[in-house]
């Protein structure tokens, strides 16, 4: 079988959740599988890696790598693939995957595929589909030519499970990082201790109906009993009761998570396709005719002012057992 | 200084998407077309910058077949001074895009600074300013929520999840991708769009600009809408019922939580 090679994306020593999930496929799938590690002091989370399923992992430690920037990642992760010659080199698509790998296949000249959200090996050959138009359809893609192919996955999306853990054997790679055209200065970490509304299993989503920054405290209480993100829709956003970060949707951001539990959103078309993937959708609005409720899996027709706080009675209630 | 805006023609959001009988694409019949939202961005940040350095020019180029005309005329009338559109039939990657992009931009004779979306809301992919940054070996920066010029480089903040931001530094000239938030795009005024009704758009072959069929890297096909969802459960009774109702079933049923 083909070699896979995965980057595994760390931010300040911490491993990604996302990196975890593409391990645990490749490795499952049989698939020789190696891993990218790159950063400044991060030897030490190479047996986290292998715990996850990877074979080998391949470190790259250097002061220019402590802060990512997709120039320096795309030159390592190119000299790396250019003498392993994996199959498939994937990564999640996250800020950081989405943005090194597409510099990696330009330079390999290796066919890419962005935002999969679901993939088939069978033996070697692996089928990559991928949503288009914000969701409304899904498209296989047939790559071209030989070589190496490049694909990022969308977290969430490989309903992945644990693999045989493994010692890996890790290899340190040599460096050479002159003449960068770009340079990380800094980065400003968010305000909240909250999950990202991208990477979180859970995301509680809020709208217009929330009617200020503050009502949206019901949702953040209801968020931290199981762990969720705290999303919002465009009219929340516009309202200015959120950050445009939170916003889900065409023009925000489009989650996967395994539960999306909408609050007094209406379920605008553009709202539809950042959520519809979610593999469990809740919908809870006052309004039983209101879109959303086409979607949803459970539909509580209800004030959410006065559900949520019951559900999140619920939900501690659940969790004292 | 010498600017450049890379646009997209993309369907309307609202755009009910039918898939065709041979599942090679999209019906592309009664579809509405738009630029790209994320690309406004772009072309503000491209304006503003003009504004602010006199004498500078801001060139719009756009690969695509005839129609995406439109996109780079709705760019010029909110203030961008040339077109360029480098002819490109439906269906091209976008490997072959920015190869095609990055040949007509070449043809030029300075380049300072390049903006773009930080996506194309129809695929979607955000590849597109990082295949055009490697085809003209600059740095490239994506998902920028703000910039500021100095001599011969520019700092960007860069959106990242969790709500952190970084900071970092490219040499000009640079792609950058941006963001929502970047900056209030504005509206076109009406003498600028009669006036971009009237301006020559510079229009190449992919021969022009030294691209073929095999630059082209993926093809999509097999096309299908999304599964349709089952009817869902409504859940009844009142507040207190169907919380822990809704509670129950999202641990015993859905397993969720
Ligand atoms: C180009 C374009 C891009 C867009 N991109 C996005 C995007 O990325 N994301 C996005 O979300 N939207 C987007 N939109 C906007 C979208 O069309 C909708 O306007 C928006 O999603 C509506 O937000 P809402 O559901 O919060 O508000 P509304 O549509 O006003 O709905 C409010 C809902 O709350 C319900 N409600 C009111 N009070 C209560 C209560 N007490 N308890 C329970 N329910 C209650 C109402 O019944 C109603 O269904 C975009 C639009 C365009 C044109």
């Amino acid at each position: 079988m083909a070699k896979v090679l995965i980057l595994a994306e760390q931010r300040d020593g911490k491993l990604k959740k996302t990196s975890f999930e593409l391990i645990q496929f490749c490795a499952k799938s049989g698939h020789e599988t190696h891993v990218a590690l790159l950063g400044d002091g991060v030897a030490g989370l190479a047996n986290e890696l292998g715990a996850q399923g990877a074979k080998v992992v391949h470190l790259a430690e250097a002061p220019e790598l402590a802060m990512y920037t997709a120039e320096a990642y795309c030159k390592v992760l190119v000299e790396l693939a250019k003498s392993l010659s994996p199959g498939f080199f994937f990564a999640a698509h996250t800020p950081t995957g989405r943005e090194a790998m597409a510099l990696v296949a330009q330079e390999l000249e290796a066919g890419y595929a962005s935002d999969c959200t679901s993939l088939q090996f069978q033996g070697d050959n692996l089928t990559a589909r991928r949503p288009l138009y914000a969701g409304k359809a899904i498209a296989e893609v047939e790559f071209l030519g030989t070589g190496t192919r490049v694909l990022t996955v969308r977290a969430n999306a490989l309903g992945a499970s644990a693999a045989t853990a493994q010692t890996p054997q890790v290899q340190k790679l040599s460096v050479n990082l002159a003449g960068l055209k770009t340079k990380g200065l800094s980065v400003v970490k968010g305000a909240t201790a909250r999950p990202d509304v991208t990477e979180a299993a859970i995301v509680i989503s809020g709208g217009r109906s929330l009617k200020s920054a503050d009502g949206f405290k019901i949702l953040e209480e209801l968020a931290d009993t199981v762990g969720a993100a705290v999303g919002a829709s465009r009219a929340a956003v516009d309202a200015g009761f959120r950050p445009h970060r939170d916003q889900v949707g065409q023009t925000g951001k489009v989650v996967s998570p395994s539960l999306y539990i909408a609050c007094g959103i209406s379920g605008a078309i553009q709202h539809l396709a950042g959520m519809r993937t979610s593999k469990c959708i809740v919908a809870i609005n006052t309004d039983p005719e209101a879109p959303i409720f086409q979607v949803a899996d459970y539909g509580v027709v209800a004030d959410l002012f006065q559900l949520v706080p019951a559900l999140t009675q619920e939900f501690k209630k659940l969790k004292e057992h | 200084m010498n600017i450049y805006v890379c646009v997209k023609q993309v369907p309307d959001t609202e755009t009910k998407i039918k898939i065709l009988p041979d599942k090679s694409g999209i019906d592309l019949s009664g579809v509405k077309w738009i630029l790209s939202p994320y690309d406004e961005f772009a072309i503000e940040e491209a304006l503003r910058l003009k504004e602010k350095n006199a004498g500078s020019t801001v060139t719009v180029v756009s690969v695509g077949p005839e129609r995406a005309k439109e996109a780079i005329r709705t760019a010029l009338a909110m203030g961008a001074d040339n077109g360029i559109l480098v002819d490109a039939p439906e269906g091209a990657d976008g490997a072959l895009a920015a190869k095609a992009a990055a040949g007509a931009i070449k043809k030029e004779p300075q380049v300072d600074i390049i903006f773009t979306g930080k996506e194309a809301i129809d695929d979607g992919a955000a590849q597109f300013s990082q295949f055009l940054a490697k085809n003209l070996n600059y740095p490239c920066v994506t998902v920028v929520l703000g910039i500021e010029y100095g001599p011969g480089k520019v700092q960007c903040r860069r959106e990242v999840e969790g709500g952190a931001v970084e900071m970092v530094e490219a040499t000009l000239p640079a792609v950058l991708a941006a963001q929502k938030g970047l900056n209030e795009p504005r509206y076109a005024s009406l003498p600028n769009i009669m006036k971009a009704k009237k301006k020559e758009i510079k229009t190449y072959s992919q021969a022009d600009v030294g691209v073929s069929a095999s630059d082209q890297k993926v093809r999509l096909k097999n096309f299908e809408l999304p599964p349709p969802k089952q009817a869902g459960k409504k859940i009844a009774g009142d507040i207190a019922t169907q919380a822990k109702e809704l509670a129950r079933l999202l641990r015993e049923e859905a397993k969720v939580i």
